[in-house]
């Protein structure tokens, strides 16, 4: 008798409140869509680093026949200068933080280029000469990069050392903030939504004023009489989150399996697993959100 | 003052009214609701709604509330169902002292106390059945319980036969006797009534009043606020006076007014 009864209360709530109902619904599901692109975003970029440090490397150009480094003042490297930088890559300190070293002579350079830029008209100007030959180090762990790195700069011989993370962190840089804004804007939606769902409960309590007024009076008990607003807004804010959740699976479907998936296929993508995964916690994000705007609503206007 | 029926030598209360706070008497197990030196302001600086009033009422009275408009009949309902805490004195009803008592205590304490009003109170969707059976819904009492008390109740009110009308498709007497089935079905061992014929015609009130009188020989103690003189003087019941907040008269088997 009394779930069926609590069930109707609520049936009859949100009717009588369809219009609010459904905002409710509706902004639940944008600020929980934000949140969840949000979470989507770090994913990504933990799935890139993953897969991407593991194969980046610290490269350590050598000096080519004409260069303005300070290091390069004596001309292209010379053998003995590069006996001395492997030497210095295999001393004992140095030694744990690499995993293997690979030497990259010029004419593999230039042949790599070419391939890499042969459709450019301006790559058929560069000539063997024009390229680093290069140490290219694979790390243990990719965040001892400034190890290696102050061993061998600096050197004579040594033009540059780049890390390949570095250029990442850029594109890091642009996910990392897109997340803020995604977060940001998941924030105002998220106020939005307490807010509306405040508002909804109050007009479902005081259209039921003349019920909760007898249930009082009659000796209801406090959760009894506050149970079916709490769970209204519970469910609309839950089918709120569940249509954010389906809505994230179907962007992440269409947008990045098949659509990004297949035209830059060299970048690990997040799937329709992760969107899953973080389903769970927009619904409890919902249900955290319905219970605080119950909680300071009814308070108020369900006073025994 | 009607020289037949003289106040009754009950002028102990009063004088305890005004006397000074003394100890606490026991609660005789018979006294259902008392009120020691109870005083209700409603906002800072006003003239008290109840000012010092005491008085006990035990299993099984029916008392009359009687008074003008604004001498605090209604703040004394209100009390009682503890819908105001008193501002002082103390205020006892079924052997627990309402100030101290914790608010999730307070429904169990209504589910002693029914409830009647002049307005009605009835939901207006609902039939009369389920209007009544509302009341034993929201405190959760079983579908089996329901669908057979309800039935009862409504025999006993005279409503047999009209379970699935609505509320606007009865005359006000049927109204007031929904409400009073829905605040009996649960037993309460005391029945408020506030202005209960205030909207009914004389010959109506009357059957009210029969109603509330054989609800009161159940056991039921009844209080009752009202402005009828004509049932009051009728009954000869407890009356009870107050005046802008102070009572003045508790008389066994009063009248409505001295001054009439």
């Amino acid at each position: 008798m009394r779930l069926q009864f609590i069930l109707s209360e609520i049936g009859i709530g949100l009717r009588r409140n369809l219009s609010m109902t459904i905002s409710v619904i509706l902004v639940t599901f944008v600020s929980l869509t934000f949140v969840g692109a949000a979470a989507l975003l770090q994913g990504q970029i933990g799935k890139m680093k993953d897969d991407w440090y593991d194969k980046v490397e610290v490269s350590v150009f050598l000096c080519p026949r004409d260069s303005s480094a300070p290091t390069c003042a004596g001309g292209e490297v010379t053998e003995e200068q590069r006996q001395e930088i492997r030497a210095a890559l295999d001393a004992p300190e140095v030694k744990p933080y690499i995993q293997q070293i690979y030497e990259e002579s010029k004419e593999q350079a230039y042949a790599a280029f070419q391939k890499q830029f042969k459709d450019q008209f301006w790559a058929s100007a560069a000539t063997v000469d024009d390229m680093n030959s290069s140490f290219r180090i694979k790390l243990t762990d990719p965040q001892q990069y400034q190890v290696v790195a102050d061993v061998v700069s600096g050197r004579p011989g040594v033009e540059e050392v780049e890390d390949q993370r570095r250029l990442f962190d850029q594109l890091f840089l642009v996910l990392n903030r897109a997340t803020l804004l995604a977060g940001g804007l998941a924030a105002v939606m998220l106020l939005a939504a307490v807010l509306l769902i405040t508002t909804t409960i109050r007009l479902s309590a005081l259209s039921r004023r003349r019920e909760t007024g007898i249930m009082r009076l009659v000796g209801a008990s406090t959760l009894f009489i506050q149970l079916p607003f709490m769970l209204e807004g519970a469910i609309a804010a839950t089918v709120g989150a569940v249509l954010a959740a389906a809505g994230l699976w179907l962007g992440v479907q269409y947008l990045v399996t098949d659509w990004l998936g297949s035209s830059v296929s060299w970048i690990p993508y997040v799937g329709t697993a992760d969107v899953l995964t973080i389903a769970p916690v927009l619904v409890v994000v919902a249900i955290v959100l319905a219970a605080i705007s119950s909680l300071v609503t009814l308070s108020r206007y369900t006073k025994v | 003052m009607s020289p037949a029926e003289g106040p009754e030598p009950l002028p102990t209360l009063l004088d305890e009214a005004s006397a000074r706070p003394r100890a606490p008497r026991p609660l005789a197990t018979s006294v259902v609701i008392r009120f020691e030196n109870v005083t209700k302001v409603y906002a800072r600086g006003a003239r008290p709604a109840l000012d010092r009033v005491s008085l006990d009422i035990e299993r099984g009275e029916f008392v009359f509330l009687v008074g003008a408009s604004g001498s605090g009949k209604s703040t004394f309902l209100r009390l009682v169902l503890r819908e105001e805490r008193a501002s002082a004195g103390r205020v006892f009803v079924a052997g627990k002292e309402l100030g101290t008592l914790s608010s999730w205590k307070v429904p169990g304490l209504r589910r002693q106390i029914g409830a009647v009003f002049q307005d009605f109170r009835l939901l207006p969707n609902k039939t009369v059945f389920e209007n009544v059976a509302f009341a034993l819904q929201v405190i959760g009492k079983p579908r089996h319980h329901i669908l057979t008390t309800v039935p009862d109740v409504l025999e006993m009110v005279g409503l047999a036969g009209k379970e699935k009308r609505r509320p606007h498709e009865l005359s006000g007497g049927e109204q007031q006797r929904v409400a009073i089935a829905r605040a009996f079905v649960n037993r309460p061992s005391i029945l408020l009534a506030d202005e209960p014929t205030g909207n009914l015609d004389p010959t109506t009130s009357l059957g009210i009043m029969r109603l509330l009188d054989r609800i009161n020989r159940t056991g039921t103690t009844v209080v009752m606020a009202t402005h009828d003189d004509e049932i009051v003087d009728q009954m000869r019941k407890r009356v009870v006076e107050l005046s802008t907040g102070e009572m003045v008269r508790d008389q066994s088997r009063g009248v409505y007014g001295s001054d009439r």
